[in-house]
């Protein structure tokens, strides 16, 4: 039963009763009344803004963003990976399980693409033009080439394992293993670029660095994902974790040491303890755990290391998306205004 | 085609909100709920999916005394914000399915069948306006009543406007209009009227202006609109760097892992 259908309420029958007495008392009452719920009101003026309504709108996208920005990073760049491996010739279990890893990537990324349409039926209207000033057009045909590149590597591949060597095949790998890496290359960090060339003032005020910050996250989650299927080993892939885990260690001393104000979701409340906990995770942990197991030879730590880069990588994209709408909330920074 | 406006002069304005209502009733939106704000009388609070002329209760604003006012008590100023119908327009840039489109007349509007609700214009309108409506799923916003002007009407928000707060016109003429109405008002001692239309920024102004008393930031204007396109060099340099760091680093892990395997 709520409290609020409880009839008559003691508090404001008191409250009443007091009226009446300083009334009766002082011959007018001069205590301050009741307040409405929520006063003081705040007032429209060159400081305050407009009541603090916020004049940016939120972005409406749904769980299926900041997951899309993780599976999509780590599948670029995992494409890289196994086609740079490959041309190499470095071990072939690993050019295949990056590149199944590519592949698994380009069939959740578009699922989750379209997942998040207010309208998911008419995704193939993203089709309809290509427009280089817009960075979600440039996005989705970057993802159309991409998932066709790393799908078809894939078939390709393993139609040659089950039924043997074929020319044909091999062609079809050769060239969705180029179009893989071709498209894979700015699949991985356009994400950057999708949010970083918004209204939304942290995501604008970082757009000189999100493409490479997710670039390098998506490098790091790719890696770890590799090493998790065994290839703890590689001195590549070391060396690759290393340094996209180095990278997020710099990228977490630019946020921290700049002052903006548009900043400030990045560093305070739950958005700033995520952006910081993703950061940990990415940089400094990984960084240390690496050269822990460089200097020990440890494979366990590896593992560690690999795990911490891909949880890294995941709460960092979601703690970008979430400090985007702090941001939005605030009304001060659109309107100039220091507080 | 003329390249047509808004002028919603807000010394003009007295918070009827006919305007809000001829809109949603023209162009059938839906209502937005019976909440109260708490913010002077205005509850409806900002431009949305499902408000597109939005009437503004600004209290305490503007210098106190004019308009009939005692002088000890503060003016209450109105103001019938709407789409600003950019020239530069960030949510037209941003659309990736060609859904938002300029029409003849000059103004930004959302091609409904089109649309798909991938809420891209949400983030990169730098007023605010566009919204995806949670329950359609597509992105709405102030057409400029272009089905109306098609056939030589004003738009439903200024031909129901009683006082012509509103005025609906040729954009040039308009802008002449609101010159001559601004040197109006400072000479009857209006010193902080001022004209709001975003044109020395990267919007490069806009097809609804406003008179406004004050500061335009108590109206939710920003003092600086900047369309995300701006950003763009910035951003797709950034990403061409990282492929680079992406391309270079994974080439030489693996040569320097097959010369130290090699040897």
């Amino acid at each position: 039963m709520s409290k609020a259908f409880e009839f008559p309420e003691p508090d404001r029958e008191r409250r009443l009763h007091e009226i009446r007495r300083e009334a009766e008392q002082k011959g007018s009452v001069k205590s301050p009344g009741a307040r409405p719920q929520g006063a003081p009101f705040p007032i429209a003026s060159a400081e305050t803004g407009y009541y603090g309504i916020p004049l940016l709108k939120q972005p409406p996208w749904t769980w299926e963003i900041p997951l899309y920005f993780f599976v999509g990073g780590a599948a670029g760049a995992a494409a890289v990976v196994g086609a740079i491996a490959d041309v190499t010739g470095a071990d072939r279990k690993l050019v295949r399980h990056a590149r199944w890893i590519a592949a698994a990537g380009s069939v959740i990324s578009p699922a989750l693409l379209v997942s998040d349409l207010g309208r998911p039926a008419r995704f193939l209207n993203m089709l309809r033009v290509f427009k280089p000033q817009s960075p979600m057009s440039v996005g989705v045909w970057t993802l159309v080439g991409f998932s066709s590149g790393a799908a078809a590597t894939v078939f390709a591949d393993f139609m040659q394992q089950r039924y043997g060597p074929s020319l044909p095949l091999r062609i079809v790998e050769n060239a969705g293993q180029a179009a893989s890496l071709a498209f894979g290359l700015p699949f991985s960090n356009y994400t950057g670029v999708l949010i970083g060339a918004t209204t939304i003032p942290t995501w604008n005020q970082n757009v000189g660095e999100l493409p490479m910050h997710f670039g390098m996250s998506g490098l790091s989650a790719a890696v770890g994902l590799l090493e998790l299927m065994g290839h703890r080993k590689s001195r590549a892939l070391q060396m690759l974790g290393l340094g996209a885990a180095m990278f997020e260690v710099w990228e977490g001393w630019r946020i921290e040491s700049r002052p903006q104000q548009a900043l400030d979701p990045l560093k305070h409340g739950l958005s700033g303890s995520l952006i910081r906990t993703g950061g940990m995770l990415s940089g400094p942990l990984p960084v240390a755990l690496r050269l822990l197991s460089l200097v020990s030879n440890s494979r366990e730590l590896r593992k560690w290391a690999a795990t911490s880069a891909i949880a890294g990588s995941l709460l960092t994209r979601i703690a970008w998306i979430y400090a985007g709408h702090v941001s939005a909330r605030d009304w001060r920074l659109p309107l100039e205004i220091k507080g | 085609m003329p390249t047509t406006a808004f002028l919603t002069d807000s010394t003009l304005c007295i918070g009827c909100k006919a305007c809000e209502v001829a809109c949603k009733e023209w162009n059938g939106v839906a209502d937005d709920g019976f909440n109260w704000s708490g913010f002077s009388y205005d509850n409806t609070g900002a431009v949305g999916h499902s408000t597109w002329r939005h009437v503004k209760f600004v209290e305490a604003s503007p210098e106190p005394g004019f308009g009939g006012n005692a002088p000890e008590l503060n003016t209450w100023a109105f103001s019938s914000d709407v789409c600003k119908h950019c020239e530069n327009a960030g949510c037209l840039e941003a659309c990736p399915t060609g859904s938002i489109v300029r029409t003849e007349f000059g103004g930004v509007y959302v091609q409904p069948d089109i649309c798909n609700g991938c809420g891209y214009c949400v983030v990169s309108c730098p007023f605010g306006v566009v919204q995806r409506n949670p329950d359609d799923g597509r992105a709405f916003k102030c057409t400029f009543c272009y089905d109306r002007q098609k056939v030589g009407l004003k738009p439903a928000c200024a031909q129901t406007c009683p006082t012509e707060s509103i005025q609906f016109g040729e954009i040039e003429e308009l802008r002449a209009k609101a010159a001559a109405r601004l040197s109006e008002l400072h000479g009857r001692g209006m010193s902080d009227a001022t004209f709001y239309d975003a044109s020395d920024s990267s919007v490069k102004g806009t097809h609804a202006m406003f008179i406004v008393r004050g500061d335009p930031r108590a109206y939710n204007l920003p003092p600086r609109p900047e369309v995300p396109t701006e950003y763009m060099k910035k951003a797709w340099k950034s990403c061409a760097i990282g492929a680079g760091m992406l391309l270079a680093g994974s080439l030489l892990a693996f040569l320097f892992e097959n010369r130290s395997n090699g040897q």
